[in-house]
């Protein structure tokens, strides 16, 4: 039998799976699945399971053990290679996030196999995969394949379709018993952000972004107005980042976060390569600034040139209305 | 306390890239070449451990072709204290598991207390060698880290990684592999001095064959390189700020159905 699409799943640390796994496990099942869902976790939830079977998994292997929180490569890596070596899965997806990044990596130096990070696209060609991956701050495309399998791979947030949740579609449950590797490194804290109330860079549907041209900190707080209307995450530009303006994880860029929101919203943003590098694979790009002449203006679907500190509220003012309605 | 550091070199991000004959790698023609960004927080973030402790020594490692050891020299002239270049034709299609191989068999010869790499290169974005080299040697691995501390026996450094809404530290023993996150440190710019001094460290040059490795054949390879495909043509919205929001929005809705 043909060896399955194994999806990884990335769950918020309360046993519920992002939303993100919609993606991984649509797509594993548009390259023909058979798709199933591994789970290191410390506590599964049922309505978690049950998520993973609608959106299309037939399979959840289902690794429950406290000694997968706090998470470490280390003890993930070993426990999933050992349930691929048993079970031959032809691929391994996981999203790209700071755990998966990073664990699937070490997975595939384990099995000795490639691995395709950051990809954006797959097709199978033949009875190979080939994945797209965005290389030289987005400004080319490398298509990538594997020697073997498994074919190991981490897909890029908000790109991918999700696979709609279909009530009535179950998946089994197995618990394999795996050898828990006892971890090498020390968890001592977690130190949350200060919350911002708005929604997380890298997992928002519309990212709000601030430039340059914001002028300073205390400007932010009509960004993040316009945010609690819409929904948005508000994250800033390299400059306004090394302006010592906002906090580095709010970056956006090459040396920051890479997003690929529904919809971004530029105000003040130049559009230098580096910026761009982490946003061009927005789907509706939007630009503000006073300078026509901004490089934004060239990737933008829709470019207003004018002041953003004019454009800002009335624009603020008027998707309240739109989203009253 | 030994610390080696692990570098790509990388074209400039400003530099256009175009794509070379054969289709699966880039014209090299007329590229300004840089140490990779992340990579040079890894280094500042050596040399501060050095410094720090008062003694020391920082080895910078690169594998590349023969350009990479200008790379390796702003590497020296930093402050580094010596340089391996690991260059032989051999490695000229390598992927991330190959390189962390061929670090890895430098690093069980090297046996430094910490090894420290960049998040990612910027030009393949892979970001996989540091995990996968900790793999190879069995070592503890912290990705993306924004703090550091080395104990005063070097036996743990504890690391805070960069995570979805926070921080996380961890312990780790020595000898382990952490990956540079922007905004661990500011990296320094050579001075003078030390241009002039790093002419005179050593770069010794290594082959697979010195690290007793084959010639192995990629798990992981490029089948083509393409350019974006356009997006479609945009438009500026005319009119007075009032007009053209009310356009914006509608067209956000009506057309994009972005909201």
């Amino acid at each position: 039998m043909a060896g399955a699409i194994w999806c990884v799943v990335e769950d918020d640390r309360k046993g519920t799976p992002k939303k993100v796994m919609a993606e991984v496990i649509g797509e594993a099942a548009r390259l023909g699945g058979p798709v199933e869902a591994v789970w290191p976790t410390d506590k599964a939830t049922e309505d978690g399971l049950k998520q993973l079977g609608s959106w299309g998994a037939t399979k959840v292997w289902l690794l429950e053990n406290p000694a997968f929180a706090p998470y470490r490569s280390e003890v993930w890596a070993g426990a999933l290679a050992e349930l691929a070596a048993a079970q031959s899965p032809k691929a391994i997806f996981g999203p790209v996030t700071s755990r998966q990044r990073e664990a699937l990596a070490r997975l595939a130096a384990r099995l000795g196999v490639g691995i395709s990070a950051d990809s954006v696209a797959f097709s199978m060609e033949g009875d190979k995969l080939v994945a797209t991956r965005p290389v030289y701050a987005g400004k080319l495309l490398s298509k990538v394949t594997w020697a073997k399998q498994p074919w190991v791979a981490t897909l890029r947030p908000n790109v991918f379709r999700p696979a709609e949740s279909q009530a009535g579609k179950t998946a089994a449950v197995e618990r394999p018993s795996v050898k828990i590797a006892s971890a090498q490194m020390k968890f001592i804290e977690r130190r949350e952000e200060v919350s911002t109330g708005l929604p997380e860079l890298t997992e928002a549907e519309i990212v709000i972004s601030g430039g340059r041209g914001m002028k300073g900190p205390e400007n932010y707080v009509i960004l993040e107005d316009m945010g609690k209307v819409i929904g948005a995450a508000v994250g800033a530009s390299r400059a306004a980042v090394d302006a010592g303006w906002r906090p580095h994880r709010f970056q956006i860029g090459q040396t920051g976060r890479t997003i690929s929101p529904k919809l971004y919203l530029g105000f003040g943003v130049s559009g230098a390569i580096q910026h761009l590098a982490g946003m061009r694979t927005s789907k509706v790009i939007v630009a503000v600034n006073k300078d026509p002449e901004a490089p934004i203006f060239k990737i933008a679907d829709y470019g207003i040139v004018a002041d953003l500190f004019e454009v800002v509220p009335a624009l603020t003012a008027e998707f309240k209305k739109l989203l009253e309605k | 306390m030994k610390i080696l550091v692990a570098i790509k070199q990388v074209p400039d991000t400003a530099t256009q890239v175009k794509i070379g004959a054969g289709g699966k790698a880039i014209d090299t023609t007329g590229i300004t070449w840089i140490v990779s960004p992340y990579d040079e927080f890894a280094v500042e973030e050596a040399l501060r451990i050095k410094e720090k402790r008062g003694q020391g020594e920082v080895v910078a490692v690169c594998l590349g072709p023969d350009r990479a050891k200008e790379a390796l020299r702003s590497c020296l002239a930093m402050g580094c204290d010596r340089a391996i270049h690991l260059n032989d034709p051999a490695w000229a299609n390598v992927d991330t598991l190959t390189t962390a191989r061929a670090l890895a068999a430098v690093i069980k010869q090297e046996q430094p207390h910490l090894v420290l790499c960049g998040r990612q290169a910027i030009d393949d974005d892979m970001g996989a060698v540091t995990a996968q080299l900790s793999e190879v040697l069995g070592w503890p691995c912290a990705a993306w880290i924004m703090e550091e501390s080395v104990d005063a026996d070097a036996k743990h450094v504890r690391v805070a990684r960069q995570v979805e809404g926070g921080l996380e530290a961890f312990d780790l023993p020595l000898p382990a592999v952490v990956s540079a996150q922007k905004g661990l440190n500011e990296p320094r710019y050579p001075t003078l001095k030390g241009i002039m001094g790093a002419k005179k460290k050593e770069i010794k040059d290594l082959k697979a064959g010195d690290l007793g490795l084959g010639a192995e054949p990629p798990q992981l390879s490029i089948v083509a390189l393409e350019a974006l495909p356009p997006r479609p043509p945009g438009r500026v919205i005319p009119g007075d700020v009032p007009t053209a929001v009310k356009e914006l929005v509608r067209s956000l809705r009506e057309e994009a159905k972005a909201i």
